[in-house]
């Protein structure tokens, strides 16, 4: 508590962590490239250096404020010590701007563009480096990198994984996995965080677009996509939409227009994936176990489960498809057979893991032939919005195919935020589904952003003992807590992102308040909707009684096969 | 390559199990085996609860540790400021040419000799000065350096 002075402005300080935090709340946009307010401070960059009173600098991201410091953000010494941090870091950087896949979202461009930078006097030596194209979800091109070490921090502090680390010293300083190993060959669980958090191009998104491009142009291909809840309240914001807004609607005509043939909402597998899990649930508590059920939507979860705890595979994880290959279940059944047109069932998900997902020997056919052939991200559709020239933010809505042109229940809705699958499987279970009793739900803790949280509810006479965890440090802190017997669940949803699907890695990079205002949408979305039960959603039954036909164990469940790479 | 196991669990045992011993544990391996084999940091990670990245991060971090097999006699020639002065670099050349060896390639076919350069050893009174296994020769020639080399490839007991 007390007050500073910034550019000779008298500014009130409270908790802050630093005087970033401070400058940032009166409007003050200092440049970073290494600080994330959720990650622990590294203050590598130096670029949010302010001058105190003796013309010292200090470096904002890592500095408390202290009562009557006197700081100013935009002197000349600061505009030419910053010019010079990024002369120094593009002389080291290839620059090949125009062909980049970062190019017009990459921070480094925008601050050498903020600040001037005209020209580079010192020329690039270094040896060029191969690009690791082995992962099914993520690019690494080290000859981008600047060695923030934003992915090393969110992989290690975030998801405990701790893939990948800095190598070597001083000049010969690199980012890499160990043993400089290709990212296919380590544990990645493709969650796609260090991309997210990247400010250049040296960790990208695999971008499959040309792949979709060809077969939207392919008369023998029937093209038909879902897109998942997540989706729709991000990829607005690429059109200066509000932040928040849900673009459903225009996303439906926009694949139209593409020359997509059905369209369909991932809402209504996500319906028929509560059902399942609902029941798998319930048959569980009737035959004592094994508890605690673990949700299984989340590719990267799974995929870490598989190293980190084989025991939970097959057992405790429910044996749910996701809603993603539910509904790739369901498509392949209506259009599969189709001998004048190929199917080719394609997802738009905010998610980067579900490429490696829709690549699992699971999800493939004896004929190799995959159920859904694509999963493209959100990114990638605004992307392929932009290649069409299609006038985005201006577009008339469409509405969805039929037979599931409703789109779905409120519960599906919330399959894209932190403690959505678990409300939405809990509000299931329970005989009294009246939406007295969905308000009860609402209210009993599953909702928020913080990475771990809990609830007791009681189903029909028995308390159901929830724990909702977004991060897969949360969630391996929360094992490692049930092991030590000072916890128990019956149920645990694991998502690996930051507040769920809707802060996916294939989203457009959003920190707070951005990603609530996308989770408020969702919730928004399920109050706006007169079906809040899945079960009782004319199109869940419609699948179950006409698709599904009791071959509930062979389109919507899954035995993972070991050692899947 | 199959390594003792138990002696690596022993080492991590005697220094504990916390992440800040990692560099006192990675430097009891490189003692034993005279460098830290791939295989060897994947255990020591696993073991200690640190990621794979981190170890091979501390691991290349530091000069002294060395991801390659090391020969059974290392030798290490100081090339500090007082003994390039007086001409630490010929007798450089010279091991190097008898060894058959390089920057590039600093050790012998058969794993006997390992030849490094050393930025001080400290001792810059002895200049030049030259190590095999951390026992000190001071005052060396290039033809003293042979003689040493020579004596160690008959067997005699030099350190």
């Amino acid at each position: 508590m007390g007050y500073m002075y910034i550019d000779d402005m008298k500014v009130e300080f409270e908790n802050e962590k630093n005087i970033l935090e401070v400058t940032r709340r009166i409007g003050i946009e200092l440049p970073t490239l290494c600080y994330y307010s959720e990650l622990s401070t590294y203050g590598a960059c130096r670029m949010c250096m302010v001058e105190n009173e003796k013309g010292g600098f200090e470096a904002a991201c890592s500095t408390l404020p202290r009562d009557g410091m006197r700081i100013k953000t935009n002197t000349p010494a600061l505009i030419k010590h910053r010019r010079m941090i990024l002369e120094l870091l593009l002389a080291a950087h290839c620059r090949d701007c125009t062909t980049c896949d970062k190019s017009g979202a990459c921070r480094l461009q925008e601050l050498a563009l903020r600040y001037g930078v005209k020209r580079v006097r010192f020329a690039d030596h270094r040896e060029e480096k191969p690009l690791d194209t082995s992962s099914k979800s993520i690019v690494r091109d080290p000859n981008k990198c600047i060695l923030c070490g934003d992915c090393v921090r969110v992989c290690r502090e975030k998801q405990g994984m701790g893939i990948l680390d800095f190598a070597y010293r001083g000049s010969k300083m690199r980012v890499m996995p160990a043993f400089d190993r290709k990212l296919a060959e380590t544990d990645c669980v493709n969650c796609g965080q260090c991309a997210a958090v990247c400010p250049t191009g040296a960790i990208t998104v695999k971008d499959e677009t040309d792949e979709m491009w060809k077969y939207l142009n392919d008369p023998k291909k029937m093209v038909v996509v879902q897109v998942a809840p997540a989706v729709r309240v991000a990829l607005g914001e690429q059109f200066g939409l509000p932040e928040g807004a849900n673009v459903m609607g225009k996303i439906v005509k926009a694949l139209k227009m593409m020359g997509v043939d059905k369209v369909f909402d991932t809402v209504v597998s996500a319906d028929m994936t509560v059902v399942e899990e609902a029941g798998e649930f319930l048959e569980r508590v009737a035959t004592g176990g094994p508890f605690p059920m673990f949700t299984s939507c989340c590719p990267a979860w799974i995929k870490y489960a598989e190293t980190k705890h084989p025991e939970f595979i097959n057992k405790n994880i429910s044996s749910c498809k996701s809603p993603l290959q539910m509904f790739g279940a369901v498509i392949d059944e209506l259009y599969g057979n189709d001998p004048e047109r190929e199917l080719i069932s394609v997802a738009v998900m905010p998610c980067t893991a579900k490429k490696y997902e829709v690549s699992r020997s699971e999800f493939t056919k004896a004929d190799g032939k995959r159920i859904v052939e694509l999963s493209l991200t959100t990114q990638e559709l605004a992307n392929m919005i932009k290649n069409a020239g299609i006038d985005f933010a201006n577009l008339e809505e469409e509405f969805l195919d039929a037979p599931f042109d409703m789109g779905g229940s409120g519960a599906g809705v919330i399959f894209g935020v932190t403690g959505g699958v678990a409300e939405a499987v809990i509000r299931e279970c329970a005989k009294d589904k009246t939406n007295a009793y969905v308000k009860e739900m609402r209210d009993v803790g599953v909702r928020g952003k913080e990475s771990m949280k809990e609830a007791v509810i009681n189903v029909d006479g028995r308390d159901i003992h929830i724990a909702v965890v977004h991060g897969l440090k949360a969630a391996e802190d929360l094992i490692q807590k049930m092991e030590r017997g000072e916890a128990y669940y019956d149920i645990v949803e694991v998502m690996a992102c930051p507040e769920g699907c809707i802060g996916g890695a294939g989203q457009p990079f959003a920190l707070n308040p951005r990603r609530d205002k996308r989770a408020k949408a969702l919730y928004r979305t399920d109050n706006d909707m007169s079906m809040k039960f899945s079960s009782k959603h004319p199109e869940t039954i419609y699948a179950f009684d006409e698709i599904v036909k009791g071959r509930n164990h062979e389109m919507l469940h899954v035995h993972y096969n070991k050692n899947e790479k | 390559m199959e390594f003792d196991l138990k002696k690596i669990d022993a080492i991590i045992d005697s220094c504990g199990c916390e992440a800040k011993n990692l560099i006192t544990v990675l430097q009891g391996v490189q003692a034993e085996l005279r460098y830290l084999p791939t295989e060897v940091m994947e255990y020591i990670a696993e073991k200690m609860d640190i990621s794979v990245a981190k170890v091979f991060s501390v691991a290349t971090f530091y000069e002294n540790f060395s991801l390659n097999a090391k020969g059974q006699y290392v030798i290490k020639i100081c090339d500090g400021t007082a003994c390039h002065v007086r001409k630490s670099i010929p007798i450089l050349t010279k091991v190097r040419e008898i060894l058959g060896l390089s920057e590039d390639k600093p050790t012998t076919d058969d794993m006997m000799f390992t030849v490094e350069t050393v930025s001080c050893l400290g001792a810059c009174g002895l200049a030049p000065v030259m190590t095999v296994n951390d026992k000190v020769f001071p005052s060396m020639t290039p033809e003293k350096a042979e003689t040493l080399i020579n004596d160690i490839k008959e067997g005699k007991e030099v350190c």
